[in-house]
């Protein structure tokens, strides 16, 4: 591995984003357009707003980086790009971590940006401090990246690859304890909600947005999405075979 | 350096439940160009996939400057153009030789240098979306000229050139091998194989000849490549 290399690829990937200005002002604008949506429609409901618009501010980043980066990495397999990288002196991790890094800046902006409409435009509370929140996003948001190199391994067109976000972050989002108290659900779903992700990113943001004391559960759940980050980025490794049938 | 810049022995290579490549063996020395000759289909692209180790292979052995085939110490020193572009197109000629550079570890004012040797200098900062095929194809080319490959592998990087273009990218590839370079270029047009040292026939998975242009034309006593090429085709099939 080379930090040459690493930075390099890093730094692509944002000119890449770069040129594509219509998908940056979605990244960015699309969460604070929800947000304000939201504020409206629980216009009479504040606390319901709170509740579920707070931790949203932290989970946004993980729905759009797993789009984002499923469909980069899918075409870096399609195009022959990620072939001919496979034949240059390039480790894989150059390439994950290249990609990490882009991403991680790029959540950054928008976990920022979120959290300034949230928190100081919109109201909402952050008992801890936005900042937590702010970090919780950046986290969630290297998950879903991190898931979506990985899955981007089992689609063969663009089409398949936004289908993986229905098929994969919705049941997610249902399950993690965002919409329905996990204790409220059926046994069976609140046992599997315990295999989730979100699950952890969600109790993570919970915690960091109610006015009870902090507990060692965030530290846990922070360490639950960390190392499924870093679970995910080593299977999306073994999906970069330096030879192909 | 002694010894062939590329050696196939008894190469097999089976891809969707069918033998692409049958038992393949050649020698390719160093400081040529070879020109590798077939139809579509026919297997070229897995056999230089084979040899820059990007490709499964069954059976036999490939080594290439002395090591197997994609050794990692060869990812410094063979150069491999895909058929198609293998750039990315959403970004600026300049954007993509720069990351390429930075790969291989090659300087800037090379960046420069690669641009003029495929007739792309003054068009940095173009997107390379927004260029025709064959310019793209040569933005393709140029990154793998980057860090002066040792062996460089191109899959027909003259296909839909205009005829000017391709005789300056010929003479291009003359000046690399001069340079001490070995290039395997492959082609469906025969008309290129004068242009070639060495040429490699293939046909439907299996190699024909390993041959000149000089000898094919002799041994077929044609003048004309293409024919000469349709005639080993015969004597290959009487043969069977």
């Amino acid at each position: 591995m080379s930090a040459r290399v690493t930075l390099a690829t890093a730094r692509r990937v944002l000119w890449q984003i770069r040129r594509d200005r219509r998908t940056v002002a979605l990244l960015l604008a699309v969460p604070c357009l929800l947000l304000v949506l939201m504020r409206y429609v629980f216009d009479k409901q504040p606390r319901t707003f709170q509740h579920i618009g707070a931790p949203l501010c932290g989970l946004f980043p993980f729905i759009i980086m797993f789009l984002v980066t499923s469909i980069t990495m899918l075409r870096e397999r399609t195009t022959g790009t990620l072939e001919r990288l496979m034949t240059l002196p390039l480790a894989k991790l150059d390439l994950l971590a290249g990609y990490g890094i882009a991403f991680g800046v790029l959540a950054t902006v928008q976990a920022a940006v979120v959290c300034t409409v949230g928190f100081l435009a919109l109201g909402l509370d952050a008992p801890h401090g936005a900042w937590l929140i702010a970090l919780l996003a950046i986290a969630n948001a290297l998950l879903g990246m991190a898931l979506g190199l990985f899955v981007s391994a089992f689609a063969q067109t663009e089409f398949q690859a936004v289908q993986f976000m229905p098929a994969l972050v919705f049941p997610q989002m249902l399950l993690c304890g965002l919409f329905v108290n996990r204790d409220a659900m059926a046994p069976l779903l609140h046992d599997i909600s315990w295999a989730l992700p979100l699950t952890y990113a969600y109790e993570a943001l919970e915690r960091a947005t109610s006015p009870a004391a902090l507990s060692g559960v965030v530290l846990r759940d922070a360490i639950v999405i960390l190392a499924t980050t870093l679970a995910a980025l080593a299977l999306g490794a073994v999906t970069l075979p330096r030879r192909t049938p | 350096m002694g010894g062939p810049v590329i050696d196939v022995k008894n190469l097999v290579v089976w891809r969707g439940g069918r033998p692409v490549l049958v038992d393949i063996s050649l020698e390719v020395s160093g400081g040529s160009v070879t020109g590798l000759l077939g139809p579509s289909g026919c297997g070229k692209t897995t056999l230089m996939r084979a040899i820059v180790g990007v490709q499964r292979v069954w059976s036999g052995e490939v080594t290439v400057l002395g090591l197997p085939a994609g050794h990692p110490t060869l990812r410094r020193r063979v150069g491999y153009v895909t058929q198609a572009p293998a750039v990315y197109g959403d970004l600026a000629v300049e954007e993509n030789l720069r990351y390429f550079a930075s790969v291989v570890d090659a300087s800037p004012a090379r960046v420069e240098e690669v641009l003029r040797t495929v007739g792309l200098a003054g068009r940095e900062q173009q997107v390379v979306n927004s260029m025709s095929g064959g310019e793209q194809a040569r933005v393709s080319l140029a990154t793998a000229l980057l860090n002066r490959p040792e062996l460089l592998v191109l899959d027909e990087p003259t296909v839909g050139l205009d005829p000017v273009l391709r005789a300056g990218l010929w003479r291009t590839f003359h000046e690399l091998a001069e340079g001490g370079a070995t290039l395997l270029i492959s082609s469906h047009v025969m008309d290129e194989a004068r242009e070639c040292d060495a040429l490699l026939l293939m046909r439907d998975g299996t190699l024909l000849a390993c041959t000149t242009p000089a000898d094919l034309r002799r041994d077929a006593g044609e003048q004309d490549l293409g024919r000469a090429f349709l005639k080993v085709i015969e004597q290959a099939e009487g043969a069977r």
